[in-house]
């Protein structure tokens, strides 16, 4: 059997992985691109399209507005707009309490100099007026947008190729070691792959990868159920999301609203599905309507979930292995993966030409789950207990 | 719609022909504001369709549909009421007082209201 | 006795359901019939709406026996048995129904299922298609039994169907003027399948009978033909095709009747857990069960939305599952009439294999289909879309991922009407088996369910 050299190998096709190897590539590294499915297809294709930057995690600003500035230049980057649309983010609140909450929320977003808009019932009422007097307040962020999930990874992944980037689909890694001479992985269908730098960037399959280098990381399985309504006129701009969890929705100038509810539902990364239980979908329904009155009468057409990988802490593993020199990890995104995509793309391959990034990423550390891991407050709320609890 | 080759009718008539008579309850209703009549039994998109060559615009090829499977498959034949209901023509029996829009009522969208 | 207790809810009401509910009503079992029609009879024996002077007998000739029979029986059942009409079945889990009925949620809870679903006409695009004045053929039949309505005034019937010279011929005796039955499969194809046909010879009799009597009418009837357009600016206004002998003919109408065969309406068997295999018959992805209708713990599958049978073979699948239900309850008869169901059902079936065989879907034509051409109709992707999509460096070949990307079967009635079409292009333009390109995957809701639908105990 030969081995196919190459300086770098990334596991995971999904947006992480597309965007690390078009950012080493450019780099002028010979990247080797392996998914076991195809380019784009979970969590990174069905997610919600939400480019976010209020009420993020506070350690995760300056990769965020980092990875805003390339989102906002994607057309530029990779030659395709992927429907990328700054209309801006309103984050509601129902009471007062969530009011509090919102404005904890905008100083750590000012902090990071991200301008927000602090908006009272009546603004709302003015600026917005199909939303119904349960939000009381909100913040609104100009510079948040979104984008088509299903269209940016495919277009980050060719354009990745484009820079000769050689990109495997139906190629599932059974075997990954660190040799004397750098990495050796197996593939099922028998081909094998050595390479200095090693990606998992294999999303809520990459446990397995982790623990092939004695690693491990509470990762498990979900999907936020989300669904989308048929076209009517477009009225709803900015993407809206509800701070107590409850709704998350936006409408795309086609006329379709998308949206995403919670709890999240269990998935299934063996047989590869995430079915949507109708009862998530009937209590988004009556969250949305109880929002926004006017769509009471339009119709949802279609459900569905995608596989997410997700951590008790509910933020990503980023950076090097603490076991392994040469491997990086970027897995665990938690739901909000899309957004820093090409910021997480980029550190990587800054980690692995330079040594370091200037972007801070110690709360990424994969260290952590040495130690014990706070729960984060979201952690019960936003999952079905039986699925996620370990 | 505005004049031109609709094929059913020069004369603006209707697309369908009522091949066979119904006893039944004469109804009134509105289509886009006009008044029509129909009888009771008749499913709306009939009640349409023999007065008229088109259901509806389609969202994002602007062409005109007039339904197609006839049996609540394929969904094609949705338009509105006034007050902003959702009606699957093929499967609906007009009633008396119906008020169809063709259009969707943007005006209900753009102020938020649920109805009216 | 707790069997009896069982709950078993059958869904759809034409042929398939009504035998199926009459078995379990006979046991002495109360079974729940879930409709999404107004009446009873499904698709192929619709019920003329309330007040109507449609002759039936007229209509429907030959079969006018059975389809009174059909409705005399389920009258009949009405007091045994929980109809629940105008409802629609939009999802389900843990064996629960979810659906809507006149806007409002409910609930039905079931130890076994009986999908009985029926079947919609498989359509080939073509350029025109998407104009006003162009139905399916069975909704050019069911627009005329229910609310006694032609489509138009001058009709075409195009595609591959037997069932385009019985609508022919009803649409003649009702007064419309048939311009042409325009036949996309050969003389040759209908002589190949012949073998198969035999099997039902009553039926193949009828067959020729309708076509006869088209001839006698001197109704234009052409066979091998390749549809080159539907024409028109805003409605239809002419068929154009080539012929048999090659020559090119454009024929004047207002409304175009098309089909090629029926489509199993699968997507309630497939969130209900039944697996797919791919029938080079058919070039259908059909739900896998076993002779009775099992396709998985506690869910039977009846009609044609298990397998193209027709109505004769809806009714004898129906009995069958309703059988099987009975008997994997415990509750055996001292008759068992399953073999010789089994034994009907199987020369029906057979039968309808040679149909898919006389009356051929035109995978050719398929491939050719021009890119201007729209074979979503819901959110207007063109075959020129797909082609592209597929094109692309690292461009989809599995129709669930060019969907994702070129949203073609993503629109309201999610793929349907296009999912046939879809795979065939798909498949040509791989250079693949169409079996090797996918289906696409069924998603609640199966149909529409407005936003404000409220829950509702369950009944």
């Amino acid at each position: 059997m030969t081995m196919r050299r190459t300086d770098v190998v990334i596991v995971g096709g999904g947006l992480i992985g597309a965007w690390t190897a078009f950012f080493l590539a450019r780099r002028g590294r010979k990247v080797v691109l392996v998914e076991k499915g195809v380019v784009g297809a979970q969590s990174s294709g069905t997610n919600f399209g939400n480019l976010r930057l209020q009420g993020r995690f506070p350690g995760q600003y300056p990769l965020s507005l980092r990875a805003q500035a390339l989102w906002e230049d994607i057309e530029e980057l990779i030659g395709d707009r992927c429907e990328f649309d700054p209309s801006g983010h309103l984050y509601i609140a129902f009471n007062d309490a969530e009011r509090e909450k919102l404005e904890k929320y905008a100083a750590v977003s000012e902090s990071h100099g991200l301008a927000i808009e602090h908006l009272g019932a009546a603004d709302l009422a003015r600026r917005y007026p199909w939303l119904s007097g349960k939000a009381v307040a909100a913040t609104f962020s100009p510079r948040d947008a979104t984008a088509n999930p299903r269209l940016v990874t495919p277009a980050v992944a060719r354009a990745a190729k484009a820079l000769g980037v050689e990109v495997v689909e139906q190629c599932t890694v059974m075997q990954a070691r660190r040799e004397a001479a750098g990495f050796v992985l197996e593939t099922a269908d028998g081909r094998s792959f050595g390479c200095d730098h090693l990606v998992n960037a294999a999303g809520a399959w990459a446990g397995e990868i982790a623990q092939m280098f004695g690693e491990g990381a509470p990762l498990f399985p979900a999907g936020p159920p989300q669904f989308v309504t048929e076209p009517f006129p477009y009225f709803i701009r900015p993407s809206v999301q509800a701070v107590d969890g409850t709704v998350i929705f936006r409408q795309i100038p086609r006329g379709n609203v998308i949206l995403a509810g919670y709890p999240r539902t269990a998935a299934d990364p063996i047989r590869n599905r995430a079915p949507v239980p109708p009862a998530k979908t009937l209590a988004a329904m009556r969250h949305l309507t109880a929002v926004v009155p006017a769509l009471r009468d339009c119709h949802v057409i279609r459900v569905w979930s995608g596989i997410e990988g997700y951590l008790p802490d509910m933020i990503p593993v980023i950076g090097p292995s603490m076991t392994t020199d040469g491997l990086f990890h970027a897995f665990g995104f938690c739901g909000h993966g899309f957004q820093i995509g090409p910021g997480v793309g980029l550190c990587l391959s800054e980690m692995i030409c330079d040594g370091s990034t200037e972007t801070p990423l110690d709360p990424f550390s994969i260290a952590r789950f040495r130690g014990a891991v706070a729960e984060d407050e979201k952690f019960r709320r936003e999952f079905d207990l039986p699925a996620a609890a370990r | 719609m505005a004049g031109g080759d609709n094929g059913a009718s020069a004369a603006g008539e209707g697309r369908f022909v009522q091949a066979v008579p119904r006893e039944a309850e004469r109804v009134r209703f509105t289509i886009d504001g006009k008044s029509a009549e129909a009888q009771a039994g008749d499913s709306l998109l009939a009640a349409i369709l023999v007065q008229r060559p088109v259901l509806r615009r389609h969202e994002f090829d602007g062409g005109e549909r007039a339904g197609f499977c006839l049996m609540g498959a394929c969904q094609d034949c949705w338009v509105w009421s006034e007050a902003g209901e959702r009606l699957r023509a093929c499967t609906t029996p007009v009633a008396a007082g119906m008020a169809i829009v063709t259009e969707p009522p943007a005006e209900r969208f753009a102020h938020g209201r649920a109805h009216g | 006795m707790a069997e009896l207790m069982a709950e078993v809810v059958i869904v759809g009401a034409g042929p398939a359901g009504i035998r199926a509910a009459g078995i379990l009503a006979a046991q002495g079992l109360r079974p729940i019939l879930v409709d999404e029609g107004r009446q009873a009879g499904g698709q192929g024996y619709r019920r003329p709406s309330p007040g109507l002077a449609l002759d039936m007998d007229t209509l429907m000739g030959t079969e006018a026996g059975k389809y009174k029979a059909l409705h005399a029986d389920f009258a009949a059942l009405l007091n045994r048995i929980d109809y629940r009409p105008r409802t629609l079945v939009w999802g389900i889990e843990d064996r629960r129904l979810h659906c809507v009925r006149d806007g409002r949620q409910t609930t039905i809870a079931f130890d076994a299922l009986i999908v009985a679903t029926g079947a919609m006409d498989r359509i080939a695009p073509l350029p025109g298609w998407i104009l006003p004045g162009v139905f399916t053929l069975g909704g050019a039949q069911a627009v005329l039994k229910d609310q006694g309505c032609l489509v138009g005034r001058r009709v075409a019937f195009l595609g591959a169907s037997p069932l385009l010279s019985l609508a022919a011929l009803q649409y003649r005796k009702l007064g419309a003027e048939v311009v042409a039955v325009c036949d996309t499969s050969s003389f040759r194809d209908k002589i190949a399948a012949l073998p198969q046909l035999a099997a039902v010879p009553r039926t193949l009799a009828r067959g020729i009978a309708y076509l006869a009597a088209l001839k006698r009418a001197r109704v234009p009837l052409f066979d091998g033909v390749t549809p080159l357009a539907i024409e028109g600016e805003a409605g239809v206004t002419a068929l154009r095709f080539r012929d048999g002998r090659g020559h090119e003919r454009r024929i004047a109408c207002d409304a175009v009747a098309l089909g090629y065969g029926l489509k199993p309406e699968t997507q309630l068997a497939e969130l209900a857990g039944a697996r797919f295999a791919f029938d080079a018959r058919f070039r259908l992805w059909l739900p896998v069960t076993d002779e009775d209708g099992r396709a998985g713990e506690g869910l039977y599958l009846a009609g044609d939305g298990a397998a193209i049978g027709g109505a004769d073979a809806a009714e004898a699948s129906g009995a069958l599952a309703a059988l099987a239900v009975l008997h994997d309850l415990g509750l055996r008869s001292e008759h068992d009439e399953r073999p010789a169901l089994r034994r009907r059902l199987a020369r029906l079936r057979r039968f309808q294999q040679g149909l898919a065989r006389a009356f051929r879907w035109p995978v050719a034509a398929l491939a050719r289909l021009s890119d201007e051409v729209a074979v979503c109709r819901c959110e207007h992707v063109t075959a020129g879309d797909i082609r592209r999509a597929m094109d692309a460096d690292l461009g989809p070949v599995d129709v669930n991922r060019v969907k994702a990307i070129t949203r073609c079967g993503m629109g309201r009635c999610q793929g349907r009407v296009c999912g046939p079409a879809l795979q065939e292009i798909a498949a040509a333009h791989a250079g693949l088996p169409v079996e090797a390109v996918g289906r696409l995957r069924g998603q609640a809701p199966l149909k529409p369910v407005p936003l404000g639908i409220l829950e509702e105990e369950e009944a």
